[in-house]
């Protein structure tokens, strides 16, 4: 089935690009976009009146989410009216509408309908690549999986990768050439880029600039040498507005780290389980070392604002970002053995953390985070020399990364360049500057000095809005490509599905500004590029086969190892500047929802709740209780935040966890052109982000904006467990003592089956499916819930929604809060349908709509539910979502083509809830049927478990003792959530284990 | 003939004279307790029963408040009709439901409604069993209000669908799909319960109608009158076989009803106490619930005809005698409510269960804490001023105390469905509830059907039985004043000692 070949799978259906009629959407953007916050509201109302607002504000939330609270207007009014007289005469009696179905002339090889194929491809976040494994449904791509064999993915994807899938689809991607604002054509481009190349040729290209997004691709960067062979004195920009930049300048090399040998970690404001372009294979490695028992690890974080690495530690530091740099000093003077006398509480952690990590020598670990200044990374790298983890635990390699230069000098370099009229030719490929520039070099503002700037992205973005043209870049899902992963593994990047515009890449446009035509096709040049000197057979076998792979074979990493230059740098410990002392300080962050602000516009994202803050739909000012409470401040309220000068209002939201004069602000919000969903959503972080400040900065000015609220909407109210065991946790010294300790068997928990007069309702002599969540690995990284959702069609409901309480993820992670509020314990906990034995949701439904399977499924019979929602009132879990409205919009057609065909796309009025993804159990169950066999464990895999880079969640048949999952259950952490209940969920946790040093005083 | 007639004991016109007020209506003697002494007013006779009642019906004029009510009403059933239309065009989002709280407004109105619904059958069926005399001028009109109430609840089970227009497949019909409903499940009950409760009650309703019905035929000189007041009296010619067989069945039709009365309320509380939910899972809430519901009926029927005897001058019919007794029955019904309360916190703490006793904390000093203080100030202290006579027998006064009775039986159908949902087992999915518009206009909605029908009913229908109030005064029920004395053998009757006191 699921064979994974090589060759373009396009066999869409529908011929040529599909395009839904197109509105002048630009013009109307570009109409709101000119007016700013509060008008922008009015100038909707204003422009209700036009024909193209009404269909823009139907499609506003592209996914159905077209619903609005208030009271209906004049023309509902007239829809209603018209609904009752429908009403009267029950006229439900449509025709359906005549559709032709035709056959392949040729039927493509390998393609059987309705069968679903897997394609490897890979993704850049970045630049660097993570290899994937694309399901193809007659050619259209639906669910995207990580790459088993690639390093850098291990089978696990996370919510980017899970989403881009999504992005493609998007009916707001730009669908033509635009030439300011205005349609044009390919062919209009090059008759207007030819003569400004011949300008430039006389010039050796003085006045020609290349901004790209960093970049790893080989081919890319071959096409780019030769670009800047043809134009010697054409200059080449890179920006990345979160980069691991800082990590490559603590010496030669960038370091690499190997979890597998680590039992102590130290994190300095590192989120290395979500920010770091490793960090699915990083949180693979970690989770293999938090297994409970001899050999744990322990982690140690020190961070601003709680991210999930925080959230697994077992000594967590809530430490301001500026604060970091004087404790790495005193670490530093730890190590030096120097005396100085630091504040008690980071004293007592700092020795503490040193003495674990002397005596764990060669197993130590020590790393700083993408925002922390050089210094922290140099001191860090010190400690590692020191503790003899370099070359065991961190090796460092050459930059994987073409970097001609630092993201934002080089930028900044640009930029001036922009302002001295000195750029005639802009070239920029992705990225979008105008919106995610440092606020000090006025980029938006250097772009009305450049005579012609293009523009290649995927949206008619705030740049783009700018630029004098904006050509369509096709879709990773729709080009060829390669990249290198964060390892340097060279994969490829394999199409899905024919561009749905007229999408092109950017190897394409390179070769139009050197060659000045594009008859190559991305194909060729790629192609041609790995082939170099082979030829014949040899290649094409090559090829096919890292086309089939993904990858490359692992290619010894460019530049070698560097990890015997390490000893030379000296790097000067104790000279970090002291933070100031009462000030504020804000701390810039990547959200962990939409990035940089690249994912605004994809609704899975925006909805998806934020790990820590369950925050959907919008960024906010983090603030901790301390500074709360000292200054007034309520969740929802505004405040308006100053920074050199520059201000913002940004609602206010307390973290529990948060260091107290630090305020966070996610990036990535504040979108004014990313299209229908992400528009207007939340802050632009990057209005008061500096080059000088690009990962945080002190001296912010905080003010509360008096009799202002901002709505925000979180999936989840509550983070105390209120008294409850739903989650369990224990430290290992408790495990060790009683390996039990989690479920209690006082509680009469899991009563005997023969506790009851009744028979068994159901026994199960075939397969018995369930699934075990180990809480000790999940990181809370919300991969699971992003797979859940594109694998089954679940819909977005918008934010006003999620603020009503009716957010549809099948599989949500409840995050809590235990102890201090300052510095909390922070949980996560998945949770999906429990499929009970005894399903107290089964009871109580009056039409059998949900009903028990053989198997022990919990099933949902949709087309016989009548939606009275009984069954949620009595699911303990409430893990039930409902269809308040119709939610899923069945007119555009990009999101039809998304769907996953083996799972129904439900109406309005009907429940639904997690199915243990029943369409993965029977195909796997009519494949083995067919085989004469039964289903190997193992070979069924949830979305859920599929994704999960620490494979916490694993699934299978419990009837058999020796599955991975039966074995797990059988393990002493292992608890029902609310079993004693006796509703005998099939879904259990093993409790979490924390590993806190016995020496610290925590 | 004097002697005949029973004339009125010395000292209760002396302490009707010392109270003053309560005479205001001319009812008469009044007895040591202060109410009138006989059941009705005095000098009615049959011939003024006939031509009061059947003139509501006949004369084709009614008082201004009939139309200021209608008005209102009519209104209301629009803003119904509106929201309805609007429900079925969006989906039951429009509601502020949610997850948890899945069942809102729509089934705290349900079980409001169908407790309203219970006054009509108690007092017809069940105080006829129990020769409750007093219930002769009322039992028609609660009978219609019961029908009219549980009309108004029907809709909302139907209304809160999620697909409204498949509700039928909760009811078990032979069909292709070979599919039965899930008979385990309560709501599936429901469906028995509430629409054999409307079915039984429904023909009580009309067979105690027929002679009435008749007579309306015989009085009405419009052509078109007479011919649907006579296909409405099947033919009724009034003869004693006729009156026998009515009598027969009337009264197998109260002994079928009665057990109704516990039944409905029980079954529809069971679609929470059969729930795992805490705040649900309670073994106290049929007799709870039953309790609560005569208790809010007798509110609903004090707060309606009140204002209704007044408007027609029908105190002679409704007197404060009956008041007084309907007072009665609510204070014991409130005082059984007032102990279900109780009840549910002391066992939410003997219980152990810490999700139970959570839910009992929760319920009065959590976020909604003041609807269940409000909850116990209007069912439980304010009805206590029952205990008061005067209270009884100032229709002012029990028509306030009934007031705040039905809103407290309406709160803590809130209390039970939604403060119960709002934090249940797993705190990750503690959520607010919030009602929207359409939640107020729906509940208004079904209060303006609710009385338009009334209203309806009190134009075309006569509201109070015409063979029962002439049967009590043909028992004597009322003082003649002066004219024809009564045949000696009713009058005889009258005399019986205690005869005609309830």
């Amino acid at each position: 089935m699921s064979d994974h070949s090589a060759g373009t799978p396009c066999h869409c259906g529908a011929s040529g690009p599909c395009q839904p009629p197109r509105l002048d959407l630009a013009a109307l953007r570009a109409r709101l976009a000119s007016e700013s916050g509060p008008q922008y509201w009015r100038s909707l109302e204003a422009a209700a009146e036009t024909p193209e607002f009404q269909q823009w504000l139907h499609r506003e939330y592209p996914a159905g989410a077209s619903e609005w609270a208030d009271g209906p207007n004049r023309r509902e009014f007239l829809k209603i009216m018209a609904a009752s007289i429908g009403l009267a005469g029950l006229a439900a009696c449509t025709r359906q509408p005549q559709e032709k179905m035709l056959p392949y002339v040729k039927q493509p090889e390998d393609l059987v309908q309705g069968i679903q194929m897997q394609y490897a491809t890979a993704m850049t976040l970045g630049g660097y690549a993570t290899g994937l494994l694309v399901e193809s449904h007659e050619g259209r791509p639906t669910k995207i999986e990580g790459n088993p064999d690639h390093p850098m993915s291990l089978g696990a994807a996370s919510v980017f990768h899970q989403a881009s899938v999504l992005e493609l689809y998007d009916p707001d991607r730009t669908h033509t050439v635009l030439r300011a604002g205005e349609t044009s054509s390919w062919e209009e481009f090059l008759a207007d880029l030819v003569p400004a190349l011949h300008e430039q040729i006389a010039k050796g290209g003085a006045g020609l600039r290349l901004l790209t997004e960093n970049i790893t691709s080989p081919t890319l960067l071959a096409q780019i040498g030769e670009l800047l062979k043809k134009f010697p004195q054409a200059k080449w920009h890179q920006y990345e507005p979160w980069g691991q930049e800082a990590a490559s300048q603590d010496g030669p090399g960038v370091p690499h780290y190997d979890f597998s040998k680590a039992k102590v970690i130290v994190a300095l404001d590192s989120d290395f389980l979500s920010t770091h372009p490793a960090s699915l294979a990083y949180a693979r490695q970690f989770a293999r070392g938090r297994a409970a028992g001899e050999g744990m690890s322990r982690l140690y974080v020190a961070e601003p604002t709680p991210t999930i690495t925080g959230s697994m530690a077992d000594h967590r530091l809530a430490c301001g970002a500026g604060d970091l740099a004087q404790l790495a000093t005193w670490f530093g003077f730890v190590v030096d053995n120097r005396e100085r006398t630091p504040r008690q509480e980071t004293a007592a952690w700092v020795t503490a953390v040193f003495a674990d990590l002397s005596a764990n020598k060669g197993a130590g670990l020590v790393l700083a985070g993408e925002g922390q200044p050089p210094l922290v990374h140099r001191i860090a790298r010190r400690i590692n020399e020191e503790c003899g983890n370099v070359g065991s635990t961190v090796t460092y390699h050459a930059p994987t990364a073409a970097s001609p230069d630092l993201s934002a000098s080089s930028l900044a370099a640009l930029a001036d360049a922009m302002h001295a009229g000195q750029v005639e030719l802009l070239v920029q490929i992705g990225g979008n500057p105008a919106y995610n520039a440092p606020a000090d070099l006025d980029f938006a503002g250097a772009m009305g000095k450049v005579k012609r700037h293009i523009h290649h992205g995927l949206f008619y973005n705030e740049t783009a809005q700018r630029c004098q043209w904006h050509l369509p870049l096709a879709h990773y899902l729709e080009s060829w490509g390669d990249a290198l992963a964060f390892d340097g593994t060279p994969s490829i990047i394999q199409p899905l599905i024919e561009p749905l515009y007229e999408g092109r890449t950017a190897y394409q446009l390179l070769d139009a500004l050197i060659f000045e035509q594009t008859a190559r096709s991305a194909y060729d040049i790629v192609r041609r590029h790995w082939e170099g000197a082979q030829e014949g057979m040899e290649a094409e076998k090559t090829w096919r086969k890292m086309v089939h792979n993904g990858f490359a074979p692992p290619a010894p990493v460019p530049g070698g190892d560097v990890s015997t230059a390490v000893n030379a740098m000296g790097a000067p410990v104790g000279s970090g500047q002291a933070a100031e002392t009462g000030e504020y300080e804000i701390v810039f962050k990547p959200d962990p929802a939409v990035w940089d602000g690249r994912f605004s516009n994809n609704g899975w994202l925006q909805e998806l709740p934020k790990p820590i803050t369950k925050l959907t739909w919008d960024n906010a000012a983090l603030v901790s209780p301390e500074l709360a409470h000292r200054m007034g401040l309520n969740n929802e309220d505004v405040v308006e935040l100053t920074f050199k000068g520059r201000s913002v209002h940004a609602p206010v939201w307390i973290m529990p966890g948060q260091a107290e004069n630090s305020v966070t602000l996610h990036l990535g919000y504040g979108r004014t052109a990313a299209g229908r969903v992400g528009n207007g959503q939340g802050v632009n972080a990057y209005a008061l982000r500096t080059s000088d400040a690009m990962g945080f900065g002190s001296g912010l000015q905080i003010k509360k904006v008096e009799g202002v609220t901002w709505r925000l909407a979180a999936s989840q109210d509550h983070h105390t467990l209120a008294g409850r065991d739903v989650y369990r946790a224990g430290t290992l010294e408790e495990y060790r003592k009683d390996p039990a300790f989690a479920p209690d068997g006082s509680k009469g928990e899991d009563p005997a089956r023969d506790e009851t007069l009744y028979p068994p309702d159901h026994t199960y002599p075939g397969y018995a499916w369930g699934m075990s969540i180990d809480l000790n690995t999940c990181i809370g990284c919300n991969a699971c819930v992003v797979a859940c959702q594109s694998e089954n069609n679940i819909p977005i409901v918008g934010k006003g929604e999620v603020i009503n309480g009716r957010e549809m993820h099948w599989i949500r992670v409840d995050g809590y809060f235990r102890g201090d509020m300052d510095n909390p314990e922070m949980y996560h906990q998945p949770v999906p349908c429990m499929h009970c034995e005894n399903a107290p949701c089964e009871v109580v439904c009056p039409v059998a709509a949900t009903v028990h399977s053989p198997e022990g499924l919990n099933e949902q019979v949709y087309n016989r539910c009548i939606g009275t929602r009984y069954c949620s009132n009595n699911c303990p879990y409430k893990v039930r979502r409902f269809n308040f409205f119709q939610w899923p919009d069945n007119t555009t057609l990009t999101f039809k083509m998304q769907r996953n065909p083996d799972v129904s796309v439900r109406s309005r009025g009907i429940m639904e809830k997690c199915t243990y993804c029943v369409q993965r159990i029977n195909e796997a169950k009519i494949t083995s049927q067919k085989e004469d066999r039964k289903v190997f464990d193992g070979e069924i895999k949830t979305a859920c478990q599929q994704t999960c880079p620490t494979e916490a969640i694993v699934f299978g048949d419990i009837n058999d003792p020796n599955s991975r999952v039966s074995r797990l259950k059988k393990q002493p952490r292992n608890y029902g959530m609310l079993a004693e209940l006796n509703t005998r969920p099939r879904t259990t946790y093993l409790a979490r284990v924390t590993n806190p040093n016995p020496e610290a005083a925590s | 003939m004097p002697g005949l007639t029973q004339p009125p004991p010395t000292d209760a016109v002396q302490k009707n004279g010392a109270n003053g007020s309560h005479g205001a209506n001319g009812h008469g003697p009044r007895s040591p307790l202060g109410y009138p002494d006989r059941m009705m007013g005095p000098g009615e006779t049959h011939a003024s029963v006939a031509a009061k009642i059947g003139d509501i019906v006949l004369d084709g004029k009614h008082p201004k408040g009939w139309w200021v009510g209608f008005a209102a009403a009519f209104s209301l059933m629009m803003v119904f009709l509106f929201s309805i239309t609007y429900l079925f065009y969006k989906g039951v989002g429009i509601w502020g439901i949610n997850i948890p709280v899945a069942w809102g407004f729509a089934i705290v109105n349900f079980v409001w409604w169908i407790g309203i619904g219970h006054a009509g059958t108690f007092i017809s069926a069940i105080l006829l069993l129990v020769f409750q005399k007093w219930r002769n001028s009322i039992n028609r009109f609660t009978e219609a209000m019961t029908l009219f109430a549980v009309s108004c609840a029907g809709t909302f089970p139907l209304l809160h669908l999620g697909r409204q227009w498949v509700f039928y497949w909760i009811v078990p019909y032979p069909n292709t799909m070979g599919l039965w409903p899930n008979f385990r499940s309560p709501l599936v009950w429901d469906f028995f319960a509430v629409s054999t409760y409307f079915t039984v009650s429904l023909l009580f309703w009309y067979v105690g109608l027929i002679p009435d019905l008749a007579t309306l035929r015989d009085c009405t000189t419009v052509r078109w009158k007479q011919i649907l007041f006579g296909i409405g009296a099947l033919g009724w010619r009034g003869s004693a076989v006729h009156w026998q067989r009515y009598k027969i069945t009337y009264l197998l039709l109260a002994g079928l009803a009665a057990p109704l009365v516990l039944s409905v309320h029980s079954v529809v509380s069971f679609d929470f106490s059969v729930a795992i939910l805490p705040g649900w899972h309670s073994t106290i809430f049929p007799p709870f619930f039953v309790a609560g519901a005569i208790y809010s009926g007798f509110a609903m029927v004090l707060n309606i005809i009140i204002p209704v005897r007044k408007i027609y001058g029908l105190q002679s019919y409704i007197t404060e005698r009956t008041l007084n007794n309907m007072a009665n029955i609510m204070l014991v019904v409130g005082l059984i409510v007032a102990y279900g309360y109780a009840t549910e916190a002391f066992f939410a703490w003997f219980s152990g269960d810490q999700y139970e006793r959570f839910q009992a904390f929760n319920r009065a000093f959590g976020p909604y804490g003041w609807s269940y203080w409000l909850l116990i100030l209007t069912n439980v202290l304010v009805p206590q001023a029952l205990w008061s006579r005067t209270v009884r027998t100032t229709p002012w006064m029990l028509f306030i105390v009934a007031l705040f009775i039905n809103v407290g039986m309406w709160l803590e159908r809130f209390v039970i469905v939604i403060v119960s949902l709002h934090r249940d087992f797993t705190p990750s999915a503690w959520r607010m509830y919030y009602p929207t518009f359409w939640d107020y206009a729906t509940f208004a909605g079904t209060i303006g059907l609710f009385f338009t029908l009334l209203l309806l009913f009190i134009r075309f229908l006569p509201m109070i039985s015409i063979t029962e109030v002439r049967e009590l005064v043909a028992e004597g029920g009322s003082q003649p004043i002066a004219g024809p004395a009564m045949p000696p053998m009713f009058a005889r009757l009258a005399d019986r000692p205690g005869g005609n006191v309830p």
